[in-house]
């Protein structure tokens, strides 16, 4: 599965880094973008992501009244409310998209929320392709079919505590 | 209700003359409507000087939100006629700075409803029409040597006039005629995003999908949006950003309008005139309906009412009333 995050740098990325650190086993279908702040993710990086071919797209920054600038993530929330109530008109399931708070100490919750949103989106499925017919004319040209990806990954939430 | 072809129409359309030839000496222009090249269209007027004004009209054909043009003007003082609808545009571009109300002189149109011509396009060809006339309830439509068409208001109506809730102007200086009440059904507001969300979500994709094969992107959309003030710096445009290629694929199109949609967040005033100039007939609109209705469930706020306010995605509570933190 292809799942794109977009990471605070200050607080979940430095999540996900303890738990790295702490060697809490993790699913690894998750491609990492490191942003500034969660105020930093425009809506369209995440529907760009989507149309790309993203089966998933996690948005994690700091919680609430920890902002390192102080109120990036306020306006943060705001925005990706109004996003995910806005993917379902587009006819895309808003389980696909999903924003949390996770702080540098909290490598634990980093795992479960990374582990819980992975297994909801093998849950889901591969997103419904967006253009079948260029694709089809993309393998005619070079002769083969494209490659299978990731499709048979499993999540692996197992793993010490 | 549209406004009939009698004597009030032709008195409204003096007084909206009269009052722009006073002005027009303080003004470098003033935008309004005029006669347009078949019965059933008009087409936006510029007055320069008072021969011009005599070509203004007034009725049911005035569906132009002419507050377009006005970011076009910074430096100069220029008149706008708006109905209510284009008022409340107005009113938006004000809040977010982007029009100097000083120099803007602004002549208000309480309005009886305009007509959608998408909708008369699938009953009757538009360039055979060779009379139209409005009362009440229906338009009346002489087309094709003499053959004639009747069209209810349901029929003829924009889709924002039958949910209208500002039949009068906002702002303005010369308020043309009486107020009058607001004759829209608000339940009906958002009538058609509730009928679209009646199909599965993958139904609607692959809606989508067709509908945005469609496009040929013209931009038309963009350029008659009177919110869309970037101009020739819009993203769709730009190598850096490099939002959009110029690759003919679905996804540029569709992301196209995501942009349009997510730019117009909380600003959108709903004229749909983005709908109106779309060649393609897309339902363009509805993705921004869609947002405004959100943006009014999440923070209880609708654009271009109060030139005082602040967009919601502007600012921010610590506590949010209506947005609620998922567990995991």
């Amino acid at each position: 599965m292809r799942i794109v995050a977009f990471l605070c740098n200050w607080c979940s990325y430095g999540g996900a880094d303890t738990a790295g650190v702490a060697r809490f086993s993790q699913p690894t279908d998750l491609r990492i973008i490191r942003m500034p702040c969660s105020g930093r993710v425009d809506p369209l990086f995440i529907l760009k992501a989507f149309l790309g071919g993203a089966d998933g797209v996690l948005v994690s920054g700091c919680h609430p009244r920890d902002c390192h600038y102080t109120a990036g993530n306020y306006y943060a929330r705001r925005r990706l409310e109004v996003l995910k109530r806005f993917l379902p008109i587009l006819g895309m399931d808003p389980a696909r998209f999903e924003y949390t708070w996770v702080s540098a100490s909290e490598g634990q919750k980093w795992r479960q929320v990374v582990t819980t949103f992975t297994q909801t989106i093998h849950d889901l499925g591969r997103a419904p392709e967006l253009d079948p017919e260029a694709r089809a004319q993309f393998c005619a040209v070079i002769g083969k079919p494209l490659g299978k990806g990731s499709e048979d990954n499993t999540p692996t939430p197992e793993g010490p505590a | 209700m549209f406004l009939p072809n009698t004597q009030a129409r032709e008195a409204k359309r003096k007084a909206l003359i009269q009052a722009v030839k006073q002005e027009l000496p303080n003004l470098e222009r003033v935008i309004g409507w005029g006669e347009g090249f078949s019965p059933i269209h008009a087409r936006p007027l510029v007055v320069k000087t008072e021969a011009d004004a005599e070509g203004l009209i007034w009725g049911g054909r005035c569906v132009h939100n002419l507050v377009t043009y006005l970011t076009g003007y910074p430096d100069r003082h220029v008149g706008v006629v708006v109905k209510g609808c284009d008022s409340r545009t107005l009113v938006q571009l004000m809040q977010e700075g982007l029009v100097d109300r000083e120099k803007v002189t602004v002549f208000g149109m309480p309005c009886d409803g305009v007509v959608d011509l998408a909708k008369i396009k699938r009953r009757v060809d538009l360039d055979r029409i060779e009379a139209v006339e409005f009362s009440e309830d229906q338009v009346q439509l002489i087309h094709d040597g003499g053959r004639e068409t009747v069209l209810g208001y349901e029929e003829a109506a924009a889709r924002k006039c039958l949910s209208c809730q500002y039949p009068n102007p906002l702002e303005f200086d010369h308020l043309i005629g009486k107020p009058k009440e607001p004759f829209g059904d608000p339940a009906r507001l958002y009538e058609r995003v509730e009928a679209f969300e009646k199909m599965s979500l993958a139904e609607r994709f692959a809606f989508w999908q067709a509908e945005m094969r469609r496009c040929i992107r013209c931009y038309a959309c963009r350029n008659a949006c009177p919110l869309c003030v970037c101009r020739d710096q819009c993203v769709a445009e730009s190598r850096e950003p490099h939002w959009l290629t110029q690759e003919t694929g679905v996804e540029q199109k569709w992301m196209f309008q995501m942009i349009h949609a997510m730019h117009l967040a909380g600003r959108c005033t709903e004229c749909g005139e983005c709908e109106r100039a779309c060649p393609m007939d897309i339902p363009v609109q509805l993705l921004k309906q869609k947002i405004a209705q959100d943006i009014k469930e999440l923070f209880d706020y609708e654009s271009g009412v109060d030139p005082a306010a602040v967009p919601p995605l502007s600012t921010f509570q610590v506590d949010e009333d209506n947005i609620e933190e998922r567990e995991w």
